[in-house]
Protein backbone atom coordinates (compact mmCIF):
# COMPACT_ATOMS: atom_id res chain seq x y z
CA UNK A 1 0.00 0.00 0.00
CA UNK A 2 2.52 2.40 -1.37
CA UNK A 3 0.35 5.56 -1.99
CA UNK A 4 1.85 8.61 -1.67
CA UNK A 5 0.42 10.08 1.38
CA UNK A 6 -0.47 13.56 0.46
CA UNK A 7 -3.11 12.19 -1.78
CA UNK A 8 -4.06 9.95 1.25
CA UNK A 9 -7.28 10.83 2.06
CA UNK A 10 -10.61 9.18 3.93
CA UNK A 11 -12.62 10.61 1.02
CA UNK A 12 -10.38 8.99 -1.95
CA UNK A 13 -10.36 5.52 -0.40
CA UNK A 14 -14.29 5.83 0.40
CA UNK A 15 -14.13 6.51 -3.74
CA UNK A 16 -11.85 3.65 -4.18
CA UNK A 17 -14.27 1.27 -2.43
CA UNK A 18 -17.66 2.19 -3.67
CA UNK A 19 -15.92 1.14 -7.42
CA UNK A 20 -14.38 -1.89 -6.26
CA UNK A 21 -18.21 -2.63 -4.55
CA UNK A 22 -20.25 -1.57 -7.77
CA UNK A 23 -17.29 -3.88 -9.91
CA UNK A 24 -18.27 -6.47 -7.01
CA UNK A 25 -22.20 -5.84 -7.73
CA UNK A 26 -21.94 -5.97 -11.30
CA UNK A 27 -20.23 -9.02 -11.98
CA UNK A 28 -21.81 -10.88 -9.56
CA UNK A 29 -24.94 -9.98 -11.54
CA UNK A 30 -23.38 -10.94 -14.53
CA UNK A 31 -22.84 -14.23 -13.43
CA UNK A 32 -25.89 -15.35 -12.52
CA UNK A 33 -26.87 -14.00 -15.64
CA UNK A 34 -25.22 -16.24 -17.49
CA UNK A 35 -25.54 -19.15 -15.57
CA UNK A 36 -28.83 -18.89 -16.51
CA UNK A 37 -28.50 -18.61 -20.26
CA UNK A 38 -30.66 -20.95 -22.18
CA UNK A 39 -29.45 -24.52 -23.05
CA UNK A 40 -28.84 -23.87 -26.76
CA UNK A 41 -25.86 -22.25 -25.20
CA UNK A 42 -23.53 -25.46 -24.31
CA UNK A 43 -22.08 -25.60 -20.79
CA UNK A 44 -18.15 -24.77 -21.47
CA UNK A 45 -19.66 -21.66 -22.94
CA UNK A 46 -21.14 -20.73 -20.03
CA UNK A 47 -18.54 -21.62 -17.95
CA UNK A 48 -15.93 -19.64 -19.99
CA UNK A 49 -18.02 -16.57 -19.46
CA UNK A 50 -18.63 -16.97 -16.09
CA UNK A 51 -14.81 -17.63 -15.11
CA UNK A 52 -14.08 -14.48 -17.52
CA UNK A 53 -16.05 -12.24 -15.34
CA UNK A 54 -15.04 -14.23 -11.93
CA UNK A 55 -11.35 -13.28 -13.29
CA UNK A 56 -12.23 -9.67 -14.05
CA UNK A 57 -13.57 -8.95 -10.23
CA UNK A 58 -10.74 -10.52 -8.71
CA UNK A 59 -8.28 -8.52 -10.58
CA UNK A 60 -10.61 -5.46 -9.76
CA UNK A 61 -10.24 -6.86 -5.89
CA UNK A 62 -6.34 -7.76 -5.91
CA UNK A 63 -5.56 -4.71 -7.86
CA UNK A 64 -7.24 -1.79 -5.82
CA UNK A 65 -8.14 -3.23 -2.22
CA UNK A 66 -4.98 -5.00 -2.16
CA UNK A 67 -2.85 -2.37 -3.87
CA UNK A 68 -1.47 -4.75 -6.20
CA UNK A 69 -0.68 -1.94 -8.65
CA UNK A 70 1.76 -0.58 -6.48
CA UNK A 71 3.28 -3.02 -4.86
CA UNK A 72 7.41 -3.44 -4.26
CA UNK A 73 9.08 -5.58 -7.10
CA UNK A 74 9.40 -8.94 -4.49
CA UNK A 75 6.02 -9.18 -3.94
CA UNK A 76 5.59 -9.76 -8.13
CA UNK A 77 8.36 -11.92 -7.85
CA UNK A 78 6.74 -14.06 -4.96
CA UNK A 79 3.75 -14.08 -6.60
CA UNK A 80 5.02 -15.01 -10.59
CA UNK A 81 6.63 -18.21 -8.96
CA UNK A 82 3.24 -18.77 -7.36
CA UNK A 83 1.03 -19.02 -10.41
CA UNK A 84 4.10 -20.54 -12.31
CA UNK A 85 3.78 -23.83 -9.87
CA UNK A 86 -0.05 -23.45 -9.44
CA UNK A 87 -0.54 -23.29 -13.03
CA UNK A 88 2.33 -25.95 -13.51
CA UNK A 89 0.75 -28.72 -10.77
CA UNK A 90 -2.91 -27.98 -12.14
CA UNK A 91 -2.05 -28.25 -15.60
CA UNK A 92 0.51 -31.21 -15.66
CA UNK A 93 -2.52 -32.92 -13.28
CA UNK A 94 -5.18 -32.13 -15.94
CA UNK A 95 -2.69 -33.11 -18.78
CA UNK A 96 -2.27 -36.87 -17.36
CA UNK A 97 -5.64 -37.52 -15.98
CA UNK A 98 -6.39 -39.49 -19.17
CA UNK A 99 -2.88 -41.04 -20.06
CA UNK A 100 -3.23 -44.82 -18.95
CA UNK A 101 -0.69 -47.62 -19.27
CA UNK A 102 -1.47 -49.52 -22.43
CA UNK A 103 -3.63 -52.44 -21.17
CA UNK A 104 -5.68 -50.80 -18.73
CA UNK A 105 -9.56 -52.18 -18.14
CA UNK A 106 -11.46 -49.10 -18.48
CA UNK A 107 -14.84 -49.81 -16.80
CA UNK B 1 15.63 -6.03 22.35
CA UNK B 2 13.55 -4.23 19.73
CA UNK B 3 12.38 -6.33 16.62
CA UNK B 4 13.66 -4.72 13.41
CA UNK B 5 11.50 -3.61 10.56
CA UNK B 6 8.17 -3.63 12.21
CA UNK B 7 7.46 -0.67 10.83
CA UNK B 8 10.39 0.64 8.20
CA UNK B 9 10.67 -1.40 5.62
CA UNK B 10 13.86 -3.31 5.00
CA UNK B 11 16.46 -1.83 2.59
CA UNK B 12 16.95 -4.69 0.51
CA UNK B 13 13.26 -6.21 0.44
CA UNK B 14 11.76 -2.60 0.45
CA UNK B 15 8.93 -3.89 2.51
CA UNK B 16 8.59 -4.05 6.57
CA UNK B 17 8.90 -7.81 7.83
CA UNK B 18 6.08 -8.92 8.56
CA UNK B 19 4.69 -7.25 4.84
CA UNK B 20 7.05 -10.05 3.34
CA UNK B 21 5.67 -12.81 5.58
CA UNK B 22 1.74 -12.41 5.05
CA UNK B 23 2.50 -12.38 1.10
CA UNK B 24 4.52 -15.76 1.69
CA UNK B 25 1.86 -17.15 3.46
CA UNK B 26 -0.76 -16.02 0.70
CA UNK B 27 1.46 -17.69 -1.86
CA UNK B 28 1.32 -20.77 0.19
CA UNK B 29 -2.58 -20.36 0.29
CA UNK B 30 -2.65 -19.72 -3.02
CA UNK B 31 -0.75 -23.53 -3.47
CA UNK B 32 -3.18 -25.02 -0.87
CA UNK B 33 -6.65 -24.03 -2.85
CA UNK B 34 -5.31 -24.33 -5.86
CA UNK B 35 -5.00 -27.79 -5.23
CA UNK B 36 -8.30 -28.26 -4.22
CA UNK B 37 -9.78 -26.17 -7.56
CA UNK B 38 -7.51 -28.94 -9.48
CA UNK B 39 -9.11 -31.86 -7.52
CA UNK B 40 -12.73 -30.13 -8.33
CA UNK B 41 -11.95 -30.00 -12.14
CA UNK B 42 -11.09 -33.92 -12.09
CA UNK B 43 -13.63 -34.63 -10.18
CA UNK B 44 -15.94 -33.05 -12.53
CA UNK B 45 -14.75 -33.55 -15.66
CA UNK B 46 -14.25 -37.33 -14.67
CA UNK B 47 -18.15 -37.48 -13.18
CA UNK B 48 -20.34 -39.54 -15.49
CA UNK B 49 -22.86 -37.64 -18.23
CA UNK B 50 -25.92 -36.42 -16.24
CA UNK B 51 -24.13 -37.44 -12.80
CA UNK B 52 -22.98 -34.20 -11.61
CA UNK B 53 -25.32 -32.05 -9.98
CA UNK B 54 -26.76 -28.73 -10.98
CA UNK B 55 -28.83 -26.27 -8.88
CA UNK B 56 -28.36 -28.16 -5.44
CA UNK B 57 -26.96 -24.92 -3.90
CA UNK B 58 -29.05 -21.38 -2.72
CA UNK B 59 -27.40 -19.12 -5.38
CA UNK B 60 -29.86 -16.33 -3.42
CA UNK B 61 -27.56 -17.18 -0.14
CA UNK B 62 -24.32 -17.44 -2.10
CA UNK B 63 -25.51 -13.66 -3.83
CA UNK B 64 -25.90 -12.49 -0.44
CA UNK B 65 -22.77 -14.07 0.71
CA UNK B 66 -20.33 -12.58 -2.04
CA UNK B 67 -21.65 -9.12 -0.95
CA UNK B 68 -21.25 -9.28 2.56
CA UNK B 69 -18.06 -10.73 2.20
CA UNK B 70 -17.25 -7.81 -0.56
CA UNK B 71 -18.69 -5.34 1.71
CA UNK B 72 -16.51 -6.78 4.70
CA UNK B 73 -13.05 -6.71 2.26
CA UNK B 74 -14.31 -2.60 1.96
CA UNK B 75 -14.95 -1.93 5.35
CA UNK B 76 -11.20 -3.52 6.42
CA UNK B 77 -9.72 -1.17 4.00
CA UNK B 78 -10.97 1.42 5.39
CA UNK B 79 -10.25 0.51 8.79
CA UNK B 80 -7.17 0.48 7.47
CA UNK B 81 -7.17 3.64 6.25
CA UNK B 82 -8.88 5.16 9.46
CA UNK B 83 -5.69 4.23 11.09
CA UNK B 84 -3.80 5.64 7.97
CA UNK B 85 -5.18 9.13 8.55
CA UNK B 86 -5.14 8.74 12.61
CA UNK B 87 -8.51 8.61 12.87
CA UNK B 88 -9.02 5.51 15.10
CA UNK B 89 -13.01 6.19 16.28
CA UNK B 90 -13.49 5.54 12.69
CA UNK B 91 -11.05 2.22 12.89
CA UNK B 92 -13.13 0.83 15.48
CA UNK B 93 -16.47 1.40 13.62
CA UNK B 94 -15.61 -0.28 10.36
CA UNK B 95 -13.44 -3.22 12.14
CA UNK B 96 -16.57 -3.81 14.03
CA UNK B 97 -18.88 -4.11 11.00
CA UNK B 98 -15.94 -5.91 9.04
CA UNK B 99 -16.28 -8.57 12.51
CA UNK B 100 -20.68 -8.36 11.88
CA UNK B 101 -20.15 -9.01 8.56
CA UNK B 102 -17.97 -12.03 9.03
CA UNK B 103 -20.28 -13.65 11.18
CA UNK B 104 -23.17 -13.03 9.08
CA UNK B 105 -21.83 -14.54 6.44
CA UNK B 106 -20.59 -17.35 8.49
CA UNK B 107 -24.83 -17.68 10.29
CA UNK B 108 -25.59 -17.99 6.58
CA UNK B 109 -22.79 -20.35 5.62
CA UNK B 110 -24.13 -22.80 8.97
CA UNK B 111 -27.42 -22.56 7.66
CA UNK B 112 -26.69 -23.38 4.22
CA UNK B 113 -25.16 -26.41 5.79
CA UNK B 114 -27.49 -26.76 8.13
CA UNK B 115 -29.93 -27.66 5.20
CA UNK B 116 -28.08 -30.17 3.46
CA UNK B 117 -27.48 -32.41 6.72
CA UNK B 118 -31.55 -32.19 7.29
CA UNK B 119 -32.02 -32.88 3.33
CA UNK B 120 -32.16 -36.77 2.68
CA UNK B 121 -32.11 -39.17 -0.19
CA UNK B 122 -33.99 -42.65 0.39
CA UNK B 123 -33.68 -45.49 -1.83
CA UNK B 124 -36.66 -47.62 -1.13
CA UNK B 125 -36.75 -50.94 -1.64
CA UNK B 126 -39.58 -51.27 -4.73
CA UNK B 127 -36.77 -49.10 -6.75
CA UNK B 128 -37.76 -45.80 -6.75
CA UNK B 129 -35.99 -42.49 -4.92
CA UNK B 130 -37.97 -40.58 -1.98
CA UNK B 131 -35.75 -37.12 -1.25
CA UNK B 132 -36.65 -33.93 0.45
CA UNK B 133 -36.25 -32.20 3.92
CA UNK B 134 -36.47 -34.74 7.07
CA UNK B 135 -39.38 -33.33 9.21
CA UNK B 136 -39.99 -36.00 11.94
CA UNK B 137 -38.43 -39.88 12.81
CA UNK B 138 -40.85 -41.57 15.00
CA UNK B 139 -39.92 -42.16 18.18
CA UNK B 140 -39.70 -46.01 17.26
CA UNK B 141 -37.45 -45.47 14.14
CA UNK B 142 -35.06 -47.90 13.83
CA UNK B 143 -33.28 -48.52 10.22
CA UNK B 144 -31.29 -51.41 11.33
CA UNK B 145 -34.32 -53.54 13.27
CA UNK B 146 -37.13 -52.07 10.54
CA UNK B 147 -39.52 -50.31 12.99
CA UNK B 148 -40.74 -46.87 12.98
CA UNK B 149 -41.07 -43.99 10.34
CA UNK B 150 -39.81 -41.07 8.95
CA UNK B 151 -41.55 -38.27 7.29
CA UNK B 152 -39.72 -36.15 4.67
CA UNK B 153 -41.12 -33.02 2.74
CA UNK B 154 -40.16 -34.04 -0.83
CA UNK B 155 -40.60 -36.19 -3.78
CA UNK B 156 -40.08 -39.37 -5.28
CA UNK B 157 -38.51 -40.50 -8.54
CA UNK B 158 -37.97 -43.47 -10.26
CA UNK B 159 -34.26 -42.68 -11.73
CA UNK B 160 -31.24 -40.80 -9.36
CA UNK B 161 -30.72 -39.01 -12.08
CA UNK B 162 -34.21 -36.93 -11.68
CA UNK B 163 -32.19 -35.57 -8.71
CA UNK B 164 -29.01 -34.03 -10.60
CA UNK B 165 -30.27 -31.24 -12.64
CA UNK B 166 -32.59 -29.13 -10.00
CA UNK B 167 -32.52 -26.07 -12.99
CA UNK B 168 -34.66 -27.84 -15.80
CA UNK B 169 -38.32 -26.66 -16.01
CA UNK B 170 -39.01 -30.50 -15.16
CA UNK B 171 -37.73 -30.18 -11.81
CA UNK B 172 -38.96 -26.63 -11.47
CA UNK B 173 -42.43 -28.01 -11.49
CA UNK B 174 -42.39 -30.97 -9.23
CA UNK B 175 -44.92 -30.44 -6.33
CA UNK B 176 -43.38 -31.69 -2.45
CA UNK B 177 -45.71 -33.03 -0.57
CA UNK B 178 -45.63 -34.82 2.56
CA UNK B 179 -44.14 -38.17 2.33
CA UNK B 180 -43.87 -41.14 5.51
CA UNK B 181 -42.05 -43.74 4.65
CA UNK B 182 -42.00 -47.08 6.75
CA UNK B 183 -38.26 -48.11 7.80
CA UNK B 184 -39.22 -51.71 6.36
CA UNK B 185 -39.86 -50.26 3.23
CA UNK B 186 -35.84 -48.57 3.32
CA UNK B 187 -33.58 -49.65 1.44
CA UNK B 188 -30.28 -46.85 2.08
CA UNK B 189 -31.17 -43.95 3.60
CA UNK B 190 -28.59 -41.12 3.81
CA UNK B 191 -28.56 -36.86 4.03
CA UNK B 192 -26.26 -34.76 1.32
CA UNK B 193 -23.92 -34.39 4.17
CA UNK B 194 -20.04 -34.72 2.70
CA UNK B 195 -20.32 -38.51 2.28
CA UNK B 196 -22.93 -38.17 -0.36
CA UNK B 197 -21.07 -38.47 -3.34
CA UNK B 198 -18.42 -36.02 -4.84
CA UNK B 199 -19.95 -33.77 -5.64
CA UNK B 200 -20.95 -32.59 -1.71
CA UNK B 201 -17.15 -33.97 -0.50
CA UNK B 202 -15.52 -31.50 -2.81
CA UNK B 203 -18.39 -29.22 -1.54
CA UNK B 204 -17.97 -29.42 2.02
CA UNK B 205 -14.10 -29.48 1.81
CA UNK B 206 -13.71 -26.41 -0.64
CA UNK B 207 -16.26 -24.14 1.12
CA UNK B 208 -15.48 -25.58 4.92
CA UNK B 209 -11.82 -24.70 4.74
CA UNK B 210 -12.78 -21.08 3.24
CA UNK B 211 -15.32 -20.69 6.17
CA UNK B 212 -12.45 -21.71 8.39
CA UNK B 213 -10.13 -19.21 6.83
CA UNK B 214 -13.41 -16.77 7.20
CA UNK B 215 -13.30 -17.66 11.17
CA UNK B 216 -9.45 -17.17 11.67
CA UNK B 217 -9.38 -14.22 10.10
CA UNK B 218 -12.41 -13.15 12.66
CA UNK B 219 -10.45 -14.01 15.38
CA UNK B 220 -7.34 -12.13 14.42
CA UNK B 221 -9.66 -8.82 13.54
CA UNK B 222 -11.65 -9.31 16.83
CA UNK B 223 -8.32 -9.25 18.61
CA UNK B 224 -6.83 -6.33 16.89
CA UNK B 225 -10.22 -4.24 17.34
CA UNK B 226 -10.36 -5.24 21.32
CA UNK B 227 -7.48 -6.23 23.26
CA UNK B 228 -5.04 -6.02 20.57
CA UNK B 229 -5.69 -1.99 19.88
CA UNK B 230 -3.95 -1.26 23.02
CA UNK B 231 -0.63 -0.86 20.49
CA UNK B 232 -2.35 2.10 18.99
CA UNK B 233 -1.35 4.14 22.08
CA UNK B 234 2.12 3.06 22.26
CA UNK B 235 2.98 2.81 18.68
CA UNK B 236 0.57 3.57 15.98
CA UNK B 237 2.61 3.10 13.22
CA UNK B 238 2.87 -0.62 14.21
CA UNK B 239 -0.05 -0.74 14.38
CA UNK B 240 -1.55 0.50 11.48
CA UNK B 241 1.03 -2.38 10.20
CA UNK B 242 -0.47 -5.17 11.84
CA UNK B 243 -3.97 -4.02 10.02
CA UNK B 244 -2.56 -3.68 6.87
CA UNK B 245 -1.19 -7.56 7.55
CA UNK B 246 -4.50 -8.68 8.36
CA UNK B 247 -6.13 -6.76 5.73
CA UNK B 248 -4.71 -8.29 3.29
CA UNK B 249 -5.54 -11.62 4.72
CA UNK B 250 -9.16 -11.02 4.60
CA UNK B 251 -9.03 -9.50 1.26
CA UNK B 252 -7.14 -12.97 -0.17
CA UNK B 253 -10.34 -14.91 1.65
CA UNK B 254 -12.86 -12.91 -0.22
CA UNK B 255 -10.44 -13.59 -3.65
CA UNK B 256 -10.99 -16.94 -2.88
CA UNK B 257 -15.18 -16.87 -2.26
CA UNK B 258 -14.60 -14.72 -5.88
CA UNK B 259 -13.92 -17.91 -7.64
CA UNK B 260 -15.74 -20.30 -4.91
CA UNK B 261 -18.87 -18.87 -5.08
CA UNK B 262 -19.24 -19.49 -9.75
CA UNK B 263 -17.56 -22.47 -9.38
CA UNK B 264 -19.80 -23.82 -6.41
CA UNK B 265 -23.00 -22.16 -7.14
CA UNK B 266 -23.20 -20.95 -10.49
CA UNK B 267 -21.74 -23.76 -12.86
Amino acid sequence: MSEPEKTFTMQSQIKLCAMVFSVVVIATALMIWASFLPPHYTWATKVAIILTIATVNAFFVASFLMHLLSEKKLVYTVLAFTVFFVIGLAGLTVWAMNDFPIGTAVH
Amino acid sequence: MEIPYTVQPRPDTGLYNAKLGIWLFLASEVMLFGGLFSAYVLLRTGAEPGMWPHGWLNVTLGTINTLLLALSAITTLLAWAACKVRDFGKFKFFHACTILLALAFLGIKSYEYHDKFIHYEIALSNGTFADGHLKEKSADFDLKKKTGTVTLEGHIVEDRKELMDLRTEEAKSVKHSELVIKAEDIKKMQNYGPWHNTFTAIYFTMSGLHALHILGGTLVIFYLWGPGSKMWKTDPERFTNRIEVSGLFWHFVDLVWIFLFPVMYLT
